[in-house]
């Protein structure tokens, strides 16, 4: 029968999914990446990405661009970084402790000036058709790829550039490993941090402009759960490095899609176990990595948690 | 317990005080309808296209009435949260019948609030409140929307040129499988073959599944997508996009998706609260179990769309015309489950009041899928 993949739409879907589902996970991660490089954990993202969704569609809506939303989302989410990287400035402030008021705040701030756009429909960002040789319409539905993604496939080696073979960069990993050197060399350690945490604010933004936006596409207080807090766990599995940030991303983004893809073609037992995959698959991967002989390798020494 | 003595004080000063009124001057509001407080419990956003927006929209009919206060919570979890809502909406505002809406909030929430104030009223969304087991002043209502579910089966069935149909739900309880069980007999009531595939997501809301679920199925070839989700929103927007039809639930969602919206199930609760706010203001008892469907005005469904051929409708029409008047049987006997297995022997009817249909655990012939 045509349309029919039976068996084969698994893979597909798992495919398709990750692409899809994988987005916010991508630039949430990237942008944690970078602020924690600097020596700083921003645990406010979550927050951050929700106020994203929440002010890209609001502006969406009300200016009938989609990326003019996109733009907002990203700056709300520079004013999140930016609030987060002063209060951290203050001294004997916990990095930590501020992120989980900032998420607090964000979240709340966000359903609170939601409120009025849960109903609207606004204007959605276009797909790219990437599966014009195709002629298997489910294939060319799992090839609708935004532009976004394209973004952050092409932003995880570009940021893995900077903090390598820049100078730019090699002061971040200065500041973030080692603050009393970065001073020595007379560089302004809390200057460079609020650089970098309003830099993963900005991305964390447009990931949630991504759910709002695209896919979900739909602005509602359920819309994240918890897909900010997902990625912050990701940068320590990735190692801090931008590259792996983007394979994980990847991962979760399959493992996300599991639970619906082995329904929908019929294997409909323990639906409850794939749901569970990507926390599963979160603690398997940070026992099977973690060593009580051995400091995580590539973790920035100035960071709360290594310290 | 303190809370009594408290009202016991506060009845009686009030007492003393228009005890004293009354002898000083003929009081106008003493004749007027008692002044009731009524509050409404909702787990998501009142806005949500969904069910928390019935319930919503069925509460905004009661602030119309005379001397009838509303008060409303959302987002309340179902945890213990939901009876610190219930407390503080008796304590402080004085509350005296009380809708927790969710399902999750009667069994043990709801029961453990009637219990400790017996004065109030308790009234849940679908609970399965028993005379024997649960207190007097508790009860439940619903309404028996699978009866419109049924009806965009047979419209699902009629218009799909698959024959595969599929239904994103979020939890296998009784009213969720109740919905799949009806919408699978409408459709094949129209086409024989129809199959009905169904995901759970797991939880009242979670659109990146409820999107990842509705694109699996359009890639499936399934071309009529409905829904048992709190806010069916996301599922219709993307099966919008993916250029398949659709039947809503809750609330008429037309507007999402124009071309391919064909009908829905929606709930009428403003019928349901005004008959109880009536029946508080004039001192009546309230009814302890109440139940209704399109006949009682409970539930109704929203307006064809173009897609929806003449066959369809002169069908659907038909069936609903029976259900308004003499109301229809939806689960009756010879009937299996999906597995083989007879659950309804033959000859034997289960009318829409039998309370044998809100237990519901078992998914009728033609269904893709599995409740455990």
């Amino acid at each position: 029968m045509e349309g029919e993949l039976g068996l084969w739409g698994i893979p597909l879907a798992i495919f398709a999914g990750a692409i899809r589902v994988s987005t916010p996970f991508l630039f949430v991660s990237l942008g944690e990446c970078l602020t924690e490089k600097s020596g700083r954990i921003n645990l406010g993202l979550e927050g951050t990405l929700i106020m994203g969704a929440m002010s890209g569609y609001a502006i969406s809506y009300l200016s009938g661009s989609p990326w003019l939303g996109v733009l907002v989302a990203g700056m709300a989410g520079m004013l999140l970084g930016a609030l987060h990287a002063c209060i951290c400035s203050l001294p004997r402030v916990n990095d930590i402790a501020v992120g989980i008021a900032l998420m607090l705040f964000g979240t709340g701030l966000a359903f609170y000036l939601g409120k009025p756009f849960v109903q609207p429909k606004a204007d959605i960002l276009p797909a790219v058709e990437f599966g014009w040789w195709s002629d298997i319409p489910q294939v060319r539905a799992a090839l609708q790829v935004n532009v976004l993604f394209i973004i952050g496939v092409i932003l995880a080696p570009v940021i893995l550039w900077f903090l390598r073979s820049t100078r730019w960069g090699l002061i971040l990993r200065t500041v973030g490993d080692s603050a009393d050197a970065a001073r020595a060399m007379g560089y302004d350690v809390l200057w460079v941090r609020l650089v970098a945490t309003v830099a993963g604010g900005f991305l964390a933004g447009i990931g949630g402009a991504f759910l709002s936006l695209f896919y979900p596409g739909s602005w509602n207080e359920s819309l994240s759960s918890g897909q900010g807090l997902m990625a912050i766990a990701l940068v320590i599995f990735a190692r801090w490095n931008p590259m792996r940030c983007l394979w994980a991303s990847l991962l979760f983004g399959g493992t996300a899609a599991l639970g619906p893809a082995l329904q929908s073609v019929g294997v409909t037992q323990g639906y409850y176990i794939f749901n569970a995959a990507p926390y599963v698959l979160t603690l398997a991967i940070m026992i099977a990595t973690c060593s009580p002989r051995r400091n995580l390798a590539g973790a920035p020494g100035e960071l709360s948690v290594t310290k | 317990m303190t809370f009594d003595k408290k009202i016991s004080r506060r009845l009686a000063l009030g007492g003393i005080a228009a005890g004293a009124l009354t002898t000083a001057l003929p009081m106008r509001s003493a004749f007027a309808a008692k002044k009731v407080t009524i509050g409404f419990i909702y787990v998501g956003p009142r806005d949500d296209y969904g069910y928390n927006q019935a319930h919503a929209e069925g509460a905004a009919a009661l602030k119309k009435m005379a001397d009838v206060k509303i008060i409303e919570e959302e987002k309340v979890p179902e945890t213990l949260a939901v009876e610190k809502s219930m407390e503080s909406m008796i304590n402080l505002d004085g509350a005296s019948l009380i809708f927790p809406t969710s399902f999750g909030y009667f069994d043990p929430h709801m029961l453990k609030m009637a219990q400790k104030y017996p004065k109030v009223q308790f009234r849940h969304a679908a609970g399965m409140w028993d005379k024997a087991k649960h207190p007097a002043n508790a009860g439940s209502y619903f309404g028996y929307i699978d009866e419109c579910q049924y009806l965009s089966g047979i419209v699902a069935g009629h218009t799909s040129k698959s024959g595969k149909l599929g239904f994103v739900a979020a939890k296998p309880i009784p009213q969720v499988v109740r919905n799949i069980n009806a919408f699978a007999l409408g459709a094949r009531s129209a086409n024989p073959n129809a199959t009905v595939q169904v995901v759970f997501t797991g939880d009242w809301s979670m659109p990146v599944k409820e999107a990842e679920a509705t694109n699996n199925m359009i890639a499936q070839g399934i071309d009529v997508i409905t829904c048992h989700v709190d806010s069916p929103k996301v599922v219709i927007e993307t099966a919008e996009r993916g250029g398949i039809m659709t039947c809503g639930y809750h609330a008429n969602q037309s507007k999402l998706a124009p071309k391919g919206y064909l009908t829905g199930a929606e709930w009428n609760w403003s019928k349901v609260y005004t008959d109880f706010a009536n029946q508080l203001q004039a001192d009546k008892p309230l009814p302890n179990f109440v139940r209704g469907g399109l006949k009682d005005g409970f539930v109704k469904t929203s307006p064809y769309g173009a897609l929806v051929g003449a066959e369809a409708r002169k069908h659907a029409d038909e069936v609903k015309a029976k259900m308004a008047s003499t109301g229809v049987v939806i689960f009756k006997g010879p009937l299996k489950d999906n597995k083989g297995n007879e659950v309804i022997a033959p000859g034997k009817d289960y009318d829409q009041f039998d309370l044998w249909l809100e237990g519901m655990n078992w998914l009728t012939q033609g269904v893709i899928g599995s409740i455990s």
